[in-house]
């Protein structure tokens, strides 16, 4: 019952009205981004960093969460009616929901998407309410050894997962660990890899990387492709409401794809895509026309649609209990806690409840304002797609390097945030995955210090590493998902397939 | 099938770039002066990290030469020289002192070029009204500056 109470604080918290505001700002943006293509809730959040550096902590993180539960309804909006997800985790509403679009049922396709991503949303936030205090309860033995084990799972599934190739993931992550290093240690107050440059000295800006990756990778990524594309808008026809039977067809879907994306999303496995793709391949099995499949059945929109959300709750629980963000979402908004100077993790419940049974509380708001205002307004939010391709991303290049220009206004630093960009861009264009790099930057620091701090404890004895029951286990499971990949080779054909 | 089997030289030029990623890590590390500490010290880690990158990119030589990089479509050369080149004279105007509004005008212009505008003059006025707007937004109601030269004074 504590967790309840805890809740209940929170929720006393998140209806003062400022949070209120800051929820539904969130999640206008966050749908608005999702939306659109070229902006996603990660690079929204890093855009929004520099500016909220002097906003009101609690209320920056609530409209951060918005934003990510904003992102995952807005991409199911443009996977419907254009081919084209805005997010990957909506890869496979598109699959069926463009079809059905097609055939004039998209408003029953973007209604079982919004309805079901509610009904994911909310229990998966129940679920945070219960598994978190009780893994907090856990992490708060954890020792420095045990936290840097932690990381190496992270690390491991983060970079094995993205992408097919775990060659591809580990190297992405090794780019991001080695750019972690650039700057000054904090123990011994040594320069790495600074070569002497002052800007270097502070180390690499999350922002910076992000912003250069996400959005000039993507800019640069879709203006050289732009001759090969088409895309076209399929205006929503029909009623936008639900009959009785798509009622009964979506329900189990939505309760089926909740529980592939919440364990998923909140074990430090990552990635909202894997879920979906489990809950579509579930749903043709047990569909009773699996005939549909392929030319618009709804359950292949409904359960994706609850996985991908279930996810984006999922991965707030790691993130919160122990500080490990397992997507590029959840690694911006640590970012965010970081620039308050908190660290997410066992001592934040101790010391700032308010703060975080105050974000949780706002999860349950903003889903609820998700499914009020986005279903009326789906008309204005289509119009978004009717801006032309060229000013959106001449836009989204003005604020993204608006962003560094006011937080660092140097030579340095915008060449940097160029080089980042043509980064993404190689790395799009070969398929590496971008994610492992940023996460590699904001945890690779952190597992180097824990790590040296357990060496420190234990007067340099690296078996320290392997006498924690609960390190020795998290290493084996590190090394396991380590090798697995390689062994099991035919795991990314299977996942071709079932695309 | 023949054809996506060969030797990938783009893939390889990734390589040889990780490669020398690895050698800079390792040469910085070697080169850095300290007294030892208990456990390790900020040295072991970027070794790690060297030694992981180095075989990385004998991993990444690998899929390269056995031709296992993914496909590639054909690019527009045209668009990434323009998008590239926008930024290289934002970089310059701020670097000058040219000022925050002139560098977005000419950022937003040459973006929106690449994507198949023509209209440059339209473009670059579009741009200056988002240039002002974002500025006086900042500056004066979020009070974060931004880098002023001649024009941003006078408003």
């Amino acid at each position: 019952m504590d967790a309840f109470n805890a809740l209940l604080h929170g929720l006393s918290i998140a209806t003062q009205p400022w949070n209120l505001l800051y929820a539904l700002v969130g999640v206008l943006l966050g749908t608005a981004v999702g939306v659109l293509p070229g902006i996603g809730p990660a690079l929204t959040v890093a855009l929004l960093l520099p500016i909220t550096f002097k906003l009101d902590p609690g209320g920056s993180l609530i409209m951060f969460a918005g934003i990510y539960y904003g992102g995952m309804y807005g991409g199911s909006t443009t996977s419907i009616l254009i081919n084209t997800p805005g997010e990957s985790a909506s890869m496979v509403t598109a699959l069926e929901g463009n079809k059905m679009a097609k055939a004039g049922r998209g408003g029953p396709a973007l209604a079982t998407a919004a309805i079901g991503s509610f009904v994911a949303g909310t229990i998966a936030t129940l679920g945070i309410v219960f598994l978190a205090p009780w893994l907090v309860n856990i992490a708060v033995n954890f020792g420095p050894e045990d936290y840097f084990a932690l990381m190496c799972v992270a690390f491991v599934t983060v970079s094995a997962t993205f992408g097919d190739s775990p060659v591809r993931g580990l190297t992405s992550l090794f780019i991001g660990l080695a750019l972690g290093l650039v700057g000054i240690d904090k123990l011994t107050g040594q320069a790495r890899l600074a070569f002497g440059v002052p800007d270097l000295l502070d180390g690499v800006e999350v922002t910076t990387l992000a912003v250069g990756l996400f959005a000039l990778g993507e800019a640069l990524f879709v203006a050289s492709r732009r001759h090969l594309v088409e895309e076209k808008l399929e205006a929503v026809r029909g009623s936008l409401w639900m009959t009785a039977q798509d009622w009964k067809r979506s329900f189990w879907p939505w309760i089926r794809g909740t529980l592939f994306g919440f364990p998923i999303g909140a074990l430090p496995a990552g990635g909202a895509e894997i879920p979906t793709f489990l809950s579509y391949s579930t749903e043709k099995r047990l569909a009773k026309h699996p005939e549909e499949f392929g030319h618009g059945a709804i359950e292949g929109v409904a359960g994706p649609e609850a996985a991908n959300n279930a996810s984006a709750a999922g991965t707030l629980v790691p993130l919160l209990t122990l500080g490990l963000p397992t997507s590029a979402t959840a690694a911006m908004m640590l970012a965010g806690f970081q620039q308050y100077g908190l660290n997410p993790g066992p001592l934040l419940f101790a010391e700032r409840p308010d703060l975080v049974w105050g974000l949780i509380a706002s999860l349950f708001i903003a889903n609820t304002m998700l499914l009020v205002l986005n279903l009326p307004l789906v008309g204005l939010w289509v119009r978004l797609l009717s801006i032309p391709q060229p000013w959106l991303y001449a836009g989204i290049l003005v604020f993204a390097t608006m962003g560094t220009i006011a937080a660092k206004p140097s030579v340095v630093e915008l060449s940097m945030l160029a080089a980042f960009g043509v980064m993404g861009f190689v790395m799009r264009r070969f398929d590496y995955p971008v994610a492992p790099v940023v996460v590699g930057l904001i945890l690779g620091p952190v597992a180097e210090a824990q790590l040296r701090r357990a060496l420190q404890i234990s007067l340099g004895d690296p078996m320290v590493l392997l006498q924690s029951p609960m390190s020795a286990t998290l290493l084996g499971i590190a090394l396991l998902a380590l090798i697995a990949p390689f062994v099991l080779k035919g795991m990314s054909r299977f996942k071709a397939n079932e695309g | 099938m023949d054809e996506s089997r060969r030797p990938d030289a783009a893939g390889m030029v990734i390589a040889a770039v990780l490669m020398l990623i690895a050698l800079v890590v390792f040469w910085d590390t070697n080169s850095l002066q300290l007294a030892t500490t208990y456990g390790i010290g900020p040295k072991a880690m970027p070794y790690v990290i060297a030694f992981g990158l180095a075989a990385l990119a004998v991993g990444n030589f690998w899929l390269a030469w056995q031709g296992d990089f993914p496909d590639r479509e054909s690019l527009d050369p045209t668009a990434i020289a323009l998008i590239l080149g926008g930024l290289a004279a934002l970089i310059a105007i701020i670097g000058l002192g040219g000022g925050f509004i002139p560098a977005t005008a000419i950022l937003f212009a040459a973006t929106a070029t690449a994507f198949g505008r023509r209209a440059i003059v339209t473009d670059l006025i579009i741009g200056a009204i988002l240039g002002i707007a974002v500025f006086l937004l900042f500056d004066k109601l979020l009070t974060l500056s931004l880098p002023a030269g001649p024009i941003e004074r006078l408003l």
